[in-house]
């Protein structure tokens, strides 16, 4: 019997060790190991914390495993045999309080946790934040921003010292929203929105995904946030404005098609109020028919304001 | 008059679905082929498929489970292949392949491996660990049979006519909408869902009761066996999770086909609602999974170690406690749908206090082995692959129970690595201890050694190699579910999970083996005591395979590990006086015929034949009033019929004296 359990199981033991090194390596440069903004160090360094915290549970499991598997193998084993030994008040009273000791720690990280980051809650003054709207499409991300009055496709662009606070709803499906380099995570929702708020410490390109199965281009709905500087920032919004596209109903409508795998694109000017009119889409309607996208054709090109 | 059903609906228009659904018609007619060559359908349909005996129901139900498990595993193969090598490119599967692919996978795995495979061990098992001669409701046994099996073939037959749902396990609407998916897949989804899960809800139902009330006459709640009581928490479960899935799917049904607004983006619909009903019941779903495996991991530790268990009253308070708390905690699967923090806390922390109990199980287990003499019989194997591999996946699961790190983690593969680390150890592992422990019980013959071990081996460094990987795609940024992607540097990770995948490929190989191998020797590795390790609960004292009527007298229960105690007594094979006739139930086929009928309807409703359906419902009307008037449905064994087996079976031990120890030397 002790060949079954001593060579494959050193062998597979050697694999494990080997597959935790290759996996450690490919760790460190990750995303979420390394992460670039405040509120992803917090979120990584609680999910560390949380590990070490339960290897006190965790060491001595495997510990006694492997050690009495060893010691009490029928064959060759050399612990004392006590077929009827079933209890120990000692034993039940360690085994029940250090998981509810450890528990009761976590429970501490988690409630100051969840109120330290809630995606909600504004991480800066109003001055020193970007206000960004996200609309989910099929299959992209459509960024407003209300305040400079236009927008990007699948570029989230941001200065790096400046948070970002991000009001999202979706066009479509759920969508749920996810930065990893930056953190946090919130679904986006048809007829409602969600909030997320995160900022960059330093520059750089990090990408961004929707990570709720959506459909076909599913795979390719992926866009880059980009921390830059306000000077590069300036030049953005410069370039954005001065794109021959505005995003009026009209052109939402033809944006609003699905598409897969969509080139990142600027908008000169966007339809003040679309955000709420992309909203209000799914607002209760008892007399809408089901339909995919309301059809553009029977909106007037240009309302009001436009410059079209 | 055929509805949606048309030609188009045949595999026609990809090489990927015609050969999913040739493969499924030529199993299907190679299996009629040669029973019919061999012209055994009479004694199918009278031995098998119409009988109400709790222990060939149990062996069906494994059958079906493990036919599954070789489709829900062909998907994973296809997924880990196709991520193997789409980098930057389509691979070999279309988005609309790998979509149904990854949602036929978790949908069968869960509803048409996990849940037959247990469901057919507490049904093999738990009478018989009760010292009781069938369930409370043989008949509603053979409905819930038919029914899951029904269920199974309405996602099988969905690879031949059609297409499945691409909205994965949990069909999340608006996604899985009619308005954004219009064709019949997600109805074949719904339909296999409600079909089978009246089944499951029927045998919570059934166990609960035949736990509560057909328990030898002495034997105290506290006197039961960790699986029954296991089963009874889970059985307890069912009854109560099952009915939150069968509305939820209708619901979703009714938004489909009626046009309703329950979970549709416009109109008032809210598919937040939906998140919450259906993990009302996915949760503790988890739990009916996981618990009838701490169960087997029960028996398999205490026989193994040849010890009695450690701490049985806390592995049943820590069960109950676990029962409970695992409907309060279902909102962790969203913590990313803008709840406020303390909501958010409240069912992080509700989460976390899980991992207390589960944590005093695997305590107890291990002090189980301490100071015993432990044999690596496969089932044992199992068991110790489930405790190291089990802590690592508990771990993953408190650390996304704490919501700001799940921010990071939900939707990624390294949630689903913790999920494949929670169930495949902590559920399937245990289904295959279950498999290889009570073998000899329902057959009569022993499960080959050898085999059974290199199964283990492949399965569990199988399963690193697969899901390792995935933890640190998770932290590389990988999403759940891509049938693409765009980073290079995932690549290697998914290459070496795609080996893990093959690894686990031989080790179904080498189950296939042992079965093959353990049926050729079976006259040499024939059960004949009944008690091959030696063991401790009643299921052992009968003989392999146990008489229909199971014990002919009702075990006198005195103590924990009552059959142990008996043969510590020297009682355990005391002949018996006395015999008198035993009533059981008469076999019937209206079992099948309802599933029959529940595969038709929902057939019929996916594709819109209303009369069809209609038709279905009256069937299912006159099964029941046929039922209902029949006056015969027990039949009895006369009390001589009785004694000469059980003379015939004492004999046959005496000439065969069981001596512990007998297995292992």
């Amino acid at each position: 019997m002790k060949h079954f359990i001593s060579k494959p199981f050193i062998t597979g033991i050697t694999l494990l060790g080997l597959l935790l090194v290759l996996v450690g390596c490919g760790l460190q440069t990750s995303p979420v190991a390394d992460p670039k903004g405040p509120i992803a160090i917090l979120e990584r360094d609680l999910l560390y914390t949380a590990f070490f915290i339960m290897l006190i549970v965790v060491i001595p499991v495997y510990f006694m495993v492997f050690w009495f598997i060893w010691r009490y193998r029928a064959k060759g084993g050399t612990g004392e045999y006590k077929p009827d030994w079933h209890k120990s008040s000692i034993i039940e009273v360690v085994v029940w309080s250090i998981p509810a000791a450890i528990i009761i720690t976590l429970g501490y990280l988690v409630w100051t946790y969840s109120y330290k980051l809630d995606p909600y809650k504004k991480i800066a003054t109003p001055e020193n934040t970007i206000n960004v709207q996200v609309v989910a499409q099929d299959w992209k991300w459509l960024f407003i921003y209300p305040e400079l009055g236009i927008a990007s496709v699948n570029e989230l662009a941001f200065p790096v010292d400046k948070a970002i606070s991000l009001q999202l709803t979706s066009d479509t499906v759920m969508n749920s929203f996810l930065i990893p380099a930056l953190g946090g995570q919130i679904y986006a929702m048809a007829g409602m929105t969600s909030q997320l708020n995160l900022q960059a410490n330093e520059t750089g390109r990090f990408r961004g995904r929707n990570t709720q199965y959506s459909g076909d281009g599913f795979s390719m709905q992926f866009f880059d946030a980009v921390a830059m500087t306000q000077e590069e920032f300036d030049e953005w919004v410069a370039n954005a404005k001065s794109q021959p596209k505005p995003l009026s109903t009209v052109t939402y409508g033809q944006l609003a098609q699905p598409t897969i795998g969509h080139d990142v694109e600027y908008f000169s000017w966007v339809k003040l109020g679309l955000y709420e009119e992309i909203l209000k889409k799914y607002a209760r309607r008892p007399e809408t028919t089901l339909r995919r996208h309301p059809p553009a054709t029977t909106q007037p090109a240009c309302e009001g304001d436009t410059p079209c | 008059m055929l509805g949606r059903l048309g030609f188009d609906s045949l595999p026609f228009y990809s090489a990927v679905a015609f050969s999913g659904a040739s493969v499924t018609v030529l199993g299907g007619l190679v299996v009629f082929l040669l029973v019919t060559y061999f012209g055994k359908w009479r004694y199918f349909w009278n031995e098998w498929l119409t009988s109400l005996d709790h222990k060939r129901i149990g062996i069906m139900y494994i059958a079906l489970a493990l036919v599954m498990l070789v489709r829900g595993f062909v998907d994973a193969l296809m997924m880990r292949s196709q991520q193997a090598i789409a980098l930057n490119n389509d691979g070999y599967l279309a988005p609309e392949h790998f979509d149904q692919v990854f949602s036929s996978h978790g949908t069968i795995m869960i509803f048409f491996m996990a849940m037959p495979f247990l469901t057919g061990l507490i049904n093999i098992v738990v009478p018989q660990q009760l010292g009781a001669r069938d369930v409370a409701f043989p008949f509603m046994n053979s409905i819930s049979l038919w029914l899951t099996a029904s269920g199974a073939a309405l996602v099988m037959v969905s690879l031949v006519i059609g297409k499945f749902s691409t909205a994965g396990w949990t069909g999340y609407p608006p996604y899985s909408g009619a308005e954004y998916s219009p064709g019949v897949g997600v109805d074949y989804w719904i339909w296999a869902l409600l079909v089978s899960g009246v089944g499951s809800t029927m045998t919570g139902i059934n166990f609960v009761v035949t736990i509560i009330k057909c328990r030898a006459p002495k034997m105290r709640l506290m006197q039961m066996p960790l699986f029954t009581w296991t089963t009874l928490c889970t059985s307890l479960l069912m009854s109560f999770a099952f009915p939150a899935l069968t509305v939820v799917a209708a619901m979703l049904g009714l938004d489909r086909i009626l046009g309703f607004h329950f979970f549709t983006n416009d109109a008032g619909g809210n598919m937040m609602n939906y998140a919450n009903l259906i993990w009302i019941w996915g949760h503790p779903e988890v739990y009916i999974l996981i618990l009838p495996a701490f169960g087997v991991f029960s028996e398999v530790t205490a026989t193994f170690s040849q010890k009695r268990l450690f701490g049985y009253r806390s592995l049943v308070y820590a069960t109950a406690v676990i029962t409970i708390l695992s409907f309060t905690v279902w909102l962790h699967h969203f913590f990313t749908m803008g709840s406020s923090p303390n909501v958010n806390a409240v069912f992080g922390i509700a989460t976390m206090i899980i991992a207390v109990p589960t944590g005093v199980k695997i305590f107890d287990w291990v002090f189980t082995m301490y100071k015993g003499r432990i044999i690596f019989h496969p089932a044992m194997l199992f068991t110790i692959g489930f405790l190291i591999t089990f802590v690592l996946g508990g771990v993953s699961g408190v650390l996304l129970a704490i919501p700001p790190a799940d921010f990071l983690m939900h939707n990624s593969t390294f949630l689903v690595a913790h999920f494949h680390n929670v169930l495949i150890p902590g559920a399937v592992f245990g289904y295959f201890a279950g498999f290889q422990y009570w073998f000899p019980k329902a057959t009569g013959f022993t499960l080959d050694r050898a085999w059974g071990v290199r199964t283990f081996w492949f399965w569990i460094i199988g399963f690193y190699l697969a899901f390792m990987p995935l933890y640190a795609l998770g932290f590389m940024g990988m999403s759940r579910r891509m049938e693409r992607y765009e980073m290079a540097e995932w690549q290697p990770f998914l290459i070496l999970a795609a080996v893990g995948a093959l690894s686990v490929l031989i080790g179904i190989f080498c189950q296939g083996m042992q079965l093959y191998v353990s049926i050729r020797d079976r006259e040499k590795n024939k059960d004949i005591t009944g008690d091959p390790y030696n063991a401790r609960t009643l299921e052992w004292q009968t003989s392999s395979p146990p008489a229909e009527y199971n014990f002919a007298k009702v075990p006198d229960v005195q103590d924990i590990d009552a059959f142990w105690d008996m043969k510590q007594r020297g009682v355990a094979y005391a002949p018996a006086q006395d015999y008198e006739d035993i009533h059981l139930p008469r076999n019937t086929g209206i079992g099948v015929f309802l599933g029959g009928l529940g595969f038709l309807i929902g057939f019929a409703v996916t594709w819109y034949i209303w009369w069809l359906v209609a038709l279905g419902f009256l069937g299912v009307l006159a099964c029941l009033i046929t039922r209902s008037s029949q006056d015969h449905t027990y039949e009895i064994i006369p009390a001589a019929e009785i004694e000469a087996h059980e003379k015939a079976r004492i004999k046959a031990l005496e000439a065969h004296k069981p001596t512990p120890g007998d297995f292992w030397s």
